[in-house]
């Protein structure tokens, strides 16, 4: 579904990520873990098609397409979901406002009819139940004094509602206690399908308690240095990032 | 008997088109130019009574002692006032057979706005068929305000028919030696609407220019007077919410509303004339004297308004709160792009005691634009406990635009309180990423924020207003950024 090839991206004539390698297919969860500045949010950006960020070199094809030809509005209608670290308010616009634009743009470019009103807020409703959210939070502007928990559960319900087939969560779990959590990692899980992927940005071991990632990466100085099972983020819990640094560094001595 | 009738409908309507339209033109066109003469021209035209006349004649006097004002934060090259034509009945505009002939990028307009089919034809001017039957849809409305004593029509009818009520309160509460343009106006102002609401009548419908506009084709200097006796009640909406490629310049209305004791009158308008292209050629200078006066107690009176068009647009609707207790209020979007300008608030004099105002106005400027809210809030000697709360909030859509304001306050007595708050923001990069990342395009984006940004004021329209005035937003702000 998304294959990256030795990407490099700069800002500012800063290279954040230094050719970098993934894999992604259909039906599999993976975790990317790392330290502050390694470059998971660039990672998260550049495939969503921010245009702050220079791409230097390599290639990510989406779906067997080129994404670096996609508009970014595109590659979310063909199924690319961002949950955002620090989601923006927009003031006056309603989540379901906000929401109902968004399906019908993206069922106007698959060439299908608007929802209706009707259709809308039955979908709203199911969903709503789905990832346990208040149901008065739709008619709030979206995101405008939200708490953090808050904002967080409002990107679930939004990946829930647009069924994205690739969805990145970066650092979902920040600033969030132990409900929240819980109630985002259920969300998650819920959505999951044989025919979806999800990519899990975090900076801690204790979301992957409660979403188990078929494959774990350590990216560390814009590289991944690391993949391995689950197993994988227990070990960098007990062990610490620099437990990878030390053993990359042997590796390339060795 | 059927087809006879049919064939002589067809004869009616045809010939109408074919001849009786530039025969018309022909006679109802004063030549360009400002005399007395074209003066007594209009008013005999217009077969109006003596003291019409007589007005004009004095506003016409009055007007060539002044000069144009300047102070507004507009920049235009200096209006030739003798080279502009003053009277031209109906309104020379292209007609069409079909809707074929008529400009594609109009009707792409029209389409985006989601106006119905026949009326698109009325809009741009297609001659329309005899199956839609404009004129009995007119008369159920007028059979409707008769019934409770409303008097809705044209100035001209209301000159003919009710000159007592037009002798009263024309000039009342924007007199012709208001200001430059007022006094143009009183001189040579062509047609406009009159209502009239008795004593004790809620108005039953939204009164809407909607259909008076496509049956009198009123010119360019209208005269809008609404007068609302004790403890009525009227929303009044004026304007045209699809685009009008006028070829005249210069539009300089006026608007007059008169509240009594207890009455309440809210008037809407969606200003969307031409703003001329991207380049600033062409478009419409709106320069409109529009103010209300709250008489009597507890009177009240609202203005909202939109304001997406017109290459200038030079207005400050306001309100003189003279009976105690009485309430104003102003709530304004004023959109600019490219090289539109637009210097537009409001005045607010408090008068009477307890008298109490709200200004609530957006700003949102785009492109090269230039967007200032200039207000005055008044408080006199007399006007104890009044209270005032002033909100300017500006919003600039890429880096080269310009949001202004200019707020005058004027308290004249201890017990006022008068409050002014306001905002400058952009819309950030993040907001619109945001939306792009669930899949809505850039124009898309805008209309979203901007139309979020303006909420406040919007709720305050009419509902089918409010519908149209935020599609009109996103389509105002067409290429507004990048």
């Amino acid at each position: 579904m998304l294959s990256i090839k030795n990407l490099t991206v700069s800002i500012h004539g800063k290279q954040i990520i230094k050719g970098l390698n993934l894999e992604v297919k259909e039906g599999e969860v993976h975790a990317i873990m790392g330290p502050n500045g390694s470059g998971k949010s660039t990672l998260a950006s550049v495939i969503a098609g921010r245009e702050m960020f220079d791409v230097d070199e390599g290639e990510i094809t989406y779906m067997d397409q080129d994404i670096f030809d996609m508009a970014p509005e595109t590659r979310a209608r063909e199924g690319i979901f961002l949950g955002f670290q620090y989601p923006v308010e927009i003031p006056g616009v309603s989540i379901a406002n906000f929401l109902r634009t968004a399906i019908n743009e993206k069922r106007k470019y698959l060439g299908l009819e608007p929802m209706t009103g009707a259709e809308f807020l039955k979908l709203m409703e199911e969903k709503k139940k789905m990832v346990e959210i208040h149901s008065k939070l739709t008619n709030r502007s979206v995101n405008e004094g939200f708490s953090g928990g808050e904002k967080k559960k409002n990107e679930i319900f939004q990946m829930a509602m647009l069924e994205p087939r690739l969805a990145i969560l970066d650092e979902t779990d920040s600033g969030l206690d132990i409900d929240a959590l819980k109630v985002v990692a259920n969300g998650v899980n819920k959505l999951r399908r044989p025919d979806n992927a999800t990519i899990v940005i975090t900076h801690y071991q204790r979301l992957l308690d409660y979403i188990v990632p078929d494959f774990v990466h350590v990216l560390y100085d814009g590289r991944i240095i690391k993949s391995g099972g689950k197993e994988l983020a227990l070990e960098l819990e007990n062990k610490g990032y620099d437990w990878v640094k030390k053993e990359t560094k042997t590796d390339t001595v060795s | 008997m059927a087809d006879k009738n049919n064939q002589i409908l067809e004869e009616v309507t045809g010939s109408d088109y074919k001849y009786g339209f530039y025969t018309d033109i022909e006679m109802d066109q004063a030549p360009p130019g400002l005399t007395e003469d074209t003066i007594r021209f209009i008013s005999a035209k217009k077969n109006e009574p003596q003291f019409m006349l007589d007005f004009r004649l004095k506003a016409f006097r009055h007007w060539k002692t002044l000069e144009e004002p300047k102070w507004a934060h507009v920049d235009y090259p200096p209006i030739k006032y003798q080279d502009l034509i003053y009277y031209s009945a109906p309104r020379k505009r292209p007609k069409y057979d079909s809707l074929d002939e008529v400009d594609p990028e109009l009707l792409e307009t029209f389409e985006k706005l989601g106006i119905p089919l026949d009326e698109q034809k009325m809009l741009a001017g297609v001659a329309v068929d005899a199956v839609m039957d404009s004129v009995s849809v007119g008369s159920t409305f007028k059979k409707t305000l008769a019934e409770h004593g409303v008097i809705f029509c044209s100035f001209s009818e209301a000159l003919q028919k009710h000159p007592e009520l037009i002798k009263k309160y024309m000039g009342k509460v924007v007199p012709h030696t208001d200001n430059f343009f007022a006094a143009l106006n009183s001189a040579v102002f062509s047609d406009g609407s009159f209502a009239y609401i008795p004593k004790g009548v809620r108005c039953p419908l939204e009164l809407s220019t909607y259909f008076r506009i496509n049956a009198a084709n009123t010119g360019q200097f209208e005269r809008t007077l609404i007068v609302a006796e004790e403890g009525s009640y009227v929303s009044y909406m004026e304007g045209c919410t699809a685009p009008i490629r006028d070829e005249n310049q210069l539009h300089a209305a006026i608007v007059e509303i008169i509240a009594h004791k207890n009455a309440e009158v809210k008037y809407s308008t969606v200003q969307n004339w031409w703003p001329g292209d991207k380049q600033g050629k062409g478009g419409v200078y709106n320069f409109v004297t529009k103010r209300g006066i709250c008489e009597g107690e507890n009177a009240k009176i609202s203005w909202t308004q939109v304001e997406t068009g017109s290459a200038i647009t030079w207005k400050y609707p306001s309100l003189i709160l003279k009976g105690d207790n009485s309430t104003g209020e102003f709530y304004s979007v004023a959109v600019t792009n490219n090289k539109q300008q637009a210097d537009t608030g409001t005045k607010m004099i408090h008068l009477g005691k307890n008298t109490k105002s709200t200004i609530i106005s957006k700003g949102i400027s785009g492109g090269k634009s230039n967007n200032s809210y200039r207000g005055l809030v008044k408080t006199t000697r007399n006007a104890e406990n009044a209270r005032n709360f002033s909100q300017c909030d500006s919003l600039l859509l890429g880096d080269q635009c310009g949001a202004h304001t200019f707020p005058y306050l004027d308290v004249g007595n201890r017990s006022s309180i008068v409050e002014h708050e306001a905002t400058t923001s952009k819309i950030s990069e993040d907001q619109l990423f945001y939306c792009l990342q669930r899949g809505i395009d850039m124009e898309g984006a805008i209309g979203l924020i901007v139309n979020g940004y303006a909420k406040e004021v919007l709720s305050k329209l009419p509902m089918e207003f409010a519908v149209e005035a935020q599609k009109l937003l996103s389509i105002s702000l067409e290429g507004s950024v990048g």
